[in-house]
């Protein structure tokens, strides 16, 4: 008995809609039983894991500052991924982006005004964009293969950042530890309720984002042309739409919003730069981009459950005793279990009996070309 | 409207008060940058959490909750509020990183006492910090290493170039330097605290430059493992790492936290903790020799003597003449380093074959 995945002529649209719900389901079911397995009462689990993070101010502040940093990422990573563009050096972008902007207020510390946060925002939406323009114009006029070029300058970009801080950067005052001086107040992203906690603006950039980008890929011709190119590069020239501009323009908007949100993480949320500024964002904006089914308002709704996953996990551990192993188990059954809905969407499962050998071989070469 | 005020704050009082006469445990919470099962840094934070708990009377007196590999950015910060939030009544952050989200979280929760390892800072009199005098022990492997290398070379796997590290480097040459004057160490920077894998490269490519001995600043157990099977010797890291290169372990710097933790959370208990900054070493047992094992009897002897006489405050491992890398004096015949000097230690000692990151 053999299983093979046949693609079906129509897809379901109610179950592409309800699929990331299916998959958050099956992942509650999932984590109960690894909760009982450990011997831990699952509805405690699950409560301390998804209920209890909700239930408090503060911690509503702290979901909208981890969520923040994922949706302004994953966001600009639908517009490549749409436009058949595997940038997976976001994490590279988002680090620019944070340096970039943190530069002017270290080389301009006496700049004191109103003018100095806008900058600082500006500069590191440019910073990022410029570092993705690198694999972007790779890509567009040598044909490299991006996935490699924008990984592997995620690596330069944690070295550059690196060596700042313990070199030209570093605070005098921090005693030799690498780390640059902390932000004036003027440099500092505003808390939206310091009364309550300590999310920032940020959350409201995710938001805005989100909407412009969901307006541009849904109404505007530049959306349609995203998505013809991603879909069919030649369908797109026949259109007069170039292959090279759309992978420039996904790149740019990708690095853009991607340092956006470096910059906002630094000063909004650590106050400084220093060596570690990520646990991984553009690496868990990936996941939340597809989570979020490369739709921008899809997207805010999975990176909050991505960042509840964290709080929960947090929650977890305390409450009931897990490891954070448990955790990362967690937000990986969630996204096998979207992968596995959306599999099942656009395929159906077939049981083949054995069969001959000699008919058996060239019905399974057409099988696996069929998936794509 | 005062009056109401007044008596809301009363109440508030009254229920914090009867709060805190209803609790008779004391929760005791830790914040660790890797796993607990790193067998180095974290491991045995925990395992002196661990000891705590048992010698000051077990599950029903002690309640100790942990969070492990929380990332030094923004994270640290919510791990550390949930924990002044969860009823905490003291919390150990133990890595630098965690330096300004423990001081900023301190100055919300004045009732919560906060301990942060290896930092400098304490902005407000419920935060205070504690480091132990690893290098202390680096000198004794030093005084070891130059013993049995018959090349005069030994390897070192670092971890990141700030102070602690660069001191060890310098301890661990001097110590050696004391035995043959022309030794010299070569360095690899892993840039990680805890990456087996690449502590493992570092390991074969010190191994295959032809350094006879390595030893490490970096938490996993990889680099025992990697020196077991080229079967040179090896020293363990922050926790007796024995088990893991039977053979090849000469000793190991042991991080004993237990001693400090029990001191700690005792006080809490008796309502006498205060801020303070220690820097404590073998003399208080917070830094512990493992047993002296795969060496010549008179090597083992050499390496009890210097433990002792560095335990009973005779000698300190940074007295002059010490000259730096570049030739130029640094301390006299006879000067004892300045702690403030150690604690921002940012050059090498003469014998470094290797370039500091700056």
């Amino acid at each position: 008995m053999r299983i093979e995945l046949v693609r079906r002529s129509q897809q379901s649209v109610l179950f592409s809609a309800l699929s990331p719900f299916i998959a958050f389901g099956l992942m509650v079911v999932a984590g109960a039983v690894i909760f009982l397995v450990l011997g831990k009462n699952p509805v405690t689990g699950l409560h301390a894991y998804f209920v209890q993070p909700l239930t408090e101010i503060w911690s509503l502040h702290e979901l909208a500052i981890k969520a923040a940093p994922l949706i302004l990422i994953a966001v600009g990573l639908s517009v490549c991924f749409l436009s058949n563009n595997w940038n997976i050096g976001a994490e590279g972008q988002f680090t620019i982006g944070a340096i970039t902007g943190a530069a002017l207020p270290l080389y301009f510390p006496d700049m004191h005004n109103v003018a100095v946060l806008p900058l600082m925002l500006v500069f590191g939406a440019a910073g990022g964009a410029l570092y993705a323009a690198i694999p972007a114009l790779l890509k567009a006029r040598f044909n490299t293969n991006e996935i490699l070029t924008s990984l592997m300058l995620v690596y330069v970009a944690q070295l550059i950042l690196d060596w700042l801080v313990r070199g030209p950067w570093r605070d005098p005052a921090a005693m030799s530890f690498p780390q640059a001086p902390a932000f004036h107040s003027w440099a500092v992203i505003p808390e939206l309720l310091p009364a309550s906690g300590r999310a920032n603006w940020g959350i409201v950039f995710a938001l805005v984002a989100a909407f412009a980008v969901w307006f541009m890929l849904a109404r505007t011709l530049k959306g349609f042309e995203v998505k013809v190119v991603g879909q069919s590069p030649r369908a797109g020239a026949f259109g007069g739409f170039s292959t090279a501009r759309t992978i420039v323009f996904a790149f740019l908007v990708s690095g853009a919003l991607a340092g956006l949100a470096g910059i906002t993480e630094v000063s909004g949320a650590i106050g400084r730069l220093q060596p570690q500024i990520s646990p991984g964002y553009g690496f868990a904006a990936i996941i939340v981009a597809f989570l979020g089914r490369l739709n921008p308002l899809g997207i805010v709704a999975a990176g909050l459950v991505l960042a509840l996953s964290y709080l929960g996990g947090e929650a977890a551990q305390i409450e009931i005793g897990v490891t954070d192993k448990t955790v990362r188990a967690f937000q990986g059954m969630l996204l096998f279990f979207v992968l596995a809905c959306d599999t099942l969407i656009h395929y159906r499962i077939r049981l083949v009996r054995p069969v001959p050998a000699a008919s058996a071989e060239p019905l399974s070469t057409e099988a696996a070309h069929g998936h794509r | 409207m005062r009056k109401v005020l007044l008596a809301l704050t009363a109440s508030a009082a009254m229920l914090v008060a009867t709060g805190a006469m209803a609790q008779d445990k004391t929760k005791a919470c830790f914040i660790y940058v890797g796993p607990i099962g790193d067998f180095g840094w974290s491991y045995q934070h925990h395992q002196g959490a661990l000891e705590m708990q048992e010698k000051l009377g077990g599950e029903d007196k002690v309640e100790i909750a942990y969070l492990e590999s929380v990332p030094e950015g923004a994270d640290a910060e919510r791990a550390i509020e949930r924990f002044a939030r969860s009823g905490c009544d003291i919390v150990f952050t133990t890595s630098f990183g965690y330096m300004d989200a423990t001081n900023k979280v301190a100055g919300k929760f004045a009732d919560v006492k906060f301990e942060h390892a290896t930092g400098f800072k304490r902005e407000h009199p419920n935060v205070a910090t504690y480091n132990s005098k690893f290098h202390e022990g680096r000198y004794v492997q030093g005084v070891i290493a130059a013993s049995l290398s018959k090349k005069g070379v030994a390897g070192y796997i670092a971890s990141f170039p700030i102070p602690e590290v660069v001191m060890g480097i310098n301890a661990f040459v001097l110590g050696a330097q004391s035995v043959n004057p022309d030794f010299k160490v070569k360095v690899v920077w892993a840039n990680t605290w805890f990456d087996p894998g690449k502590e493992a490269d570092a390991a074969k490519v010190l191994i295959d430059q032809g350094v006879d001995i390595v030893t490490q600043h970096t938490d996993s157990t990889a680099p025992m493992q990697v020196a077991a099977e080229r079967g040179i010797k090896a020293f363990g890291q922050a926790s007796d790492m024995i088990k893991f290169g039977p053979e090849t372990q000469l000793t190991s710097i042991i991080d004993d936290w237990g001693p400090y933790y029990i001191e700690r959370v005792k006080a809490v208990m008796d309502g006498t903790w205060e801020q303070h900054d220690v820097w404590h070493g073998m003399a208080e047992g917070h830094v512990v020799m493992a047993p002296y094992t795969n060496m010549p009897d008179e090597v083992k002897k050499a390496a009890e003597d210097t433990e002792a006489k560095i335990k009973s405050g005779a000698f300190d491992p940074f007295t002059g003449p010490i000259m730096k890398q570049d030739g130029s004096e640094w301390l006299k015949e006879g000067e004892v380093a300045e702690e403030g000097v150690l604690l921002g230690m940012n050059f090498y000692v003469k014998g470094v074959d290797d370039k500091l990151p700056q």
